[in-house]
């Protein structure tokens, strides 16, 4: 699939952004500190910011309001009412924050469950198409829904949490490690599957019945030059650097900031920035891990042209 | 609504027939022709005249080569092709106008839908916020958008022709079967058993296209028909038992013995 840019900052940048409000939410930070004031506000405009730039790939957004109102079959719908539904308490949260320094932890759950329900929307939008069948998986929301708590927490701790050298920056600096392991270990479960999955059951002979005569090769394309189609579901393959770039996007999302975690344990005087270095570095990481969750999917309509052997570029 | 109907009074759908389509692209052509200027905004193109033409276009024609690797057949006729020798098959996709359409429940706009009074799946491009995801559900690449008004297009059964009352009769039908030269493409409505479509289906064997993605496509697809081997024909062993003329009679008998060389003749070569 073409890798656009417009949606792999969505859903990066609003993932991270409800990652934070998870945790803002489940009633961390004080609600009169300056940081946690910053922090909502951080939050809400990497949500706002993410839902914008899905917007930019639209052919008409002016029409975008359309969107919500297919809610019972589509998840796209459905992750655009849930956008608009939890800015309701974390506009509230937010607000009480900024303007009372206060909190309510009802409304706050209230909030940290609107919050995940959106982002696993947001990965079902994907999960649910039957034609890429490396998408098609439950594994997909779970990495969607890791890669966000993981974000958040170490955008939480990086740049907003308890001052550093103190007792529970530790417990969040060892609960940041688990998380990053964890969350990766989800992904690497996806990759493992993604690698093998290919087309699914679908084979070029099943994509054009021909199969009981023998083995189907396409022998000319309907088309001269590309057409949407192509470039947006016949990308090639982005294998020719997919096992480097996944190198990258496993040391800066977890090699890096695991060892930066690590010596922010050890060494206090710079442990602060260690942790902003580290959650900055996983975001960096997820982009790329991103970029590689639509650049290497296999979309069925590639058998109608040629399947893998037209459609991978050579090494 | 993006809900799919129940179900649909008729199936309307195409039977595209594999053995007789000669991959000429008449229909893709008459095709863009009629929707041009029929259902919604035209169909456009970009940078036609120039070095990187593209477009919006509803049906297209892959062209693909299949190389049997069954053993060689039995007899004239009844084999699909002889091991290592290719077949070429001209294969005629537009959408499928599926019974379980994940463009429609995908679309969050509304923008697709399918009628439950004749199964056709449409696009209301006054809703349509060009989104593609009806384009990524669709296994069959039916959908392309359009990208100079950023709605999306799709084969639309030229449902402003076939009930078109001011066309003759003869005219309607979608643009791409009336014009087909081959006759490879029929119209008709697949749940009448006893229809064109479903005659031809029941007796030349048609199928669907990707059963596994789950869709139930109305459209059908007919394969191509079984050929005589290459040297079957020919066979040496038959020409001279069709040659004999051991127990000629009558006009025939005399004809052939006066044209034989004669006994002293044959021992002279
Ligand atoms: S062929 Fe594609 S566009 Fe047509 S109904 Fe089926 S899924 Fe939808
Ligand atoms: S491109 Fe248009 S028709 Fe397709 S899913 Fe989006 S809004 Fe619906
Ligand atoms: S039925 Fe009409 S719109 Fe569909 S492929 Fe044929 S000519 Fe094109």
């Amino acid at each position: 699939m073409h890798p656009a840019l417009s949606v792999i900052s969505f859903t990066t940048l609003s993932g991270a952004g409800y990652g934070l409000a998870f945790v803002l939410a489940t009633g961390h930070g004080n609600p009169g500190a300056l940081s946690t004031k910053i922090a909502w506000f951080v939050a809400l405009a990497l949500i706002t910011i993410g839902f914008l730039s899905s917007t930019l790939h639209l052919g008409n957004p002016q029409r975008a309001w359309r969107a919500v109102s297919q809610w019972k079959s589509s998840w796209l719908s459905r992750e655009g009412c849930m956008c608009f539904i939890s800015y309701v308490p974390l506009c509230l949260l937010a607000g009480m924050s900024i303007f009372y320094n206060s909190f309510d932890l009802t409304l706050g759950y209230i909030g940290a469950i609107c919050c995940a329900i959106t982002v696993y929307c947001t990965a079902m939008i994907y999960a649910s198409l039957r034609t890429i069948a490396s998408w098609h998986t439950g594994w997909t929301p779970a990495f969607y829904l890791a890669f966000a708590l993981t974000g958040g927490t170490l955008i939480y701790v990086g740049f907003f949490g308890p001052p550093t050298g103190s007792r529970s920056t530790e417990i969040w600096i060892y609960l940041c490690m688990v998380f990053l392991v964890c969350s990766w270990a989800v992904k690497y479960g996806w990759s493992h599957r993604a690698e093998r999955v290919g087309y699914g059951k679908s084979t070029m002979e099943s994509a054009t019945g021909l199969g009981n005569i023998g083995k189907v090769r396409l022998l000319e394309r309907p088309h001269a030059m590309g057409n949407y189609l192509t470039n947006e579901m016949a990308f090639r393959i982005g294998r020719k650097h997919a096992q480097k770039l996944n190198r990258i996007a496993l040391l800066l999302g977890l090699v890096l900031p695991l060892i930066l975690l690590a010596l922010a344990l050890q060494i206090a005087s710079v442990a602060a920035f260690f942790t902003i270095v580290a959650a900055l570095s996983f975001m960096a990481g997820v982009f790329v891990d991103r970029w590689l969750f639509f650049a290497t999917a296999r979309h069925a309509v590639g058998l109608y042209y040629g399947g893998d052997d037209a459609l991978m570029p050579a090494e | 609504m993006t809900s799919l109907p129940q179900s649909t009074n008729k199936k309307l759908g195409l039977v595209i027939d594999l053995d007789t389509c000669v991959g000429c692209h008449a229909c893709v052509i008459n095709c863009k022709e009629w929707n041009t200027s029929g259902y919604g905004t035209a169909l456009s193109d970009q940078d036609p005249y120039g070095a990187n033409p593209t477009g919006a276009w509803l049906n297209r024609i892959h062209t693909f080569e299949v190389v049997p690797d069954k053993p060689k057949g039995q007899g004239v006729g009844e084999v699909i092709g002889t091991a290592g020798e290719a077949r070429v098959v001209h294969f005629p996709k537009s959408c499928l106008h599926c019974e379980d359409a994940p463009c429609v429940t995908v679309c969050p706009t509304g923008a697709s839908y399918k009628r439950s009074e004749d199964g056709i799946v449409l696009v209301d491009e006054d809703k349509c916020i060009g989104c593609g995801l009806c384009a990524w559900s669709c296994a069959y690449g039916a959908r392309e958008m359009d990208l100079a008004a950023g709605v999306m297009k799709k084969c639309t059964l030229c449902v402003d022709r076939i009930y078109n009352e001011e066309l003759q009769e003869v005219d309607r039908q979608p643009a791409c079967v009336r014009t087909c030269p081959a006759g490879a493409r029929h119209f008709g409505d697949f749940a009448d058993p006893n229809s064109n479509v479903s005659l031809l289906v029941a007796e030349r064997g048609g199928f669907d296209l990707m059963p596994e993605q789950d869709n139930k496509p109305v459209n059908k697809y007919l394969p191509p028909r079984p050929r005589s081997d290459l040297g079957e024909g020919a066979d040496l062993g038959a020409a001279h038992t069709e040659e004999s003329t051991e127990g000629a009679s009558g006009l025939l008998g005399w004809i052939d013995r006066a044209l034989s060389p004669s006994s002293k003749q044959k021992e002279a070569n």
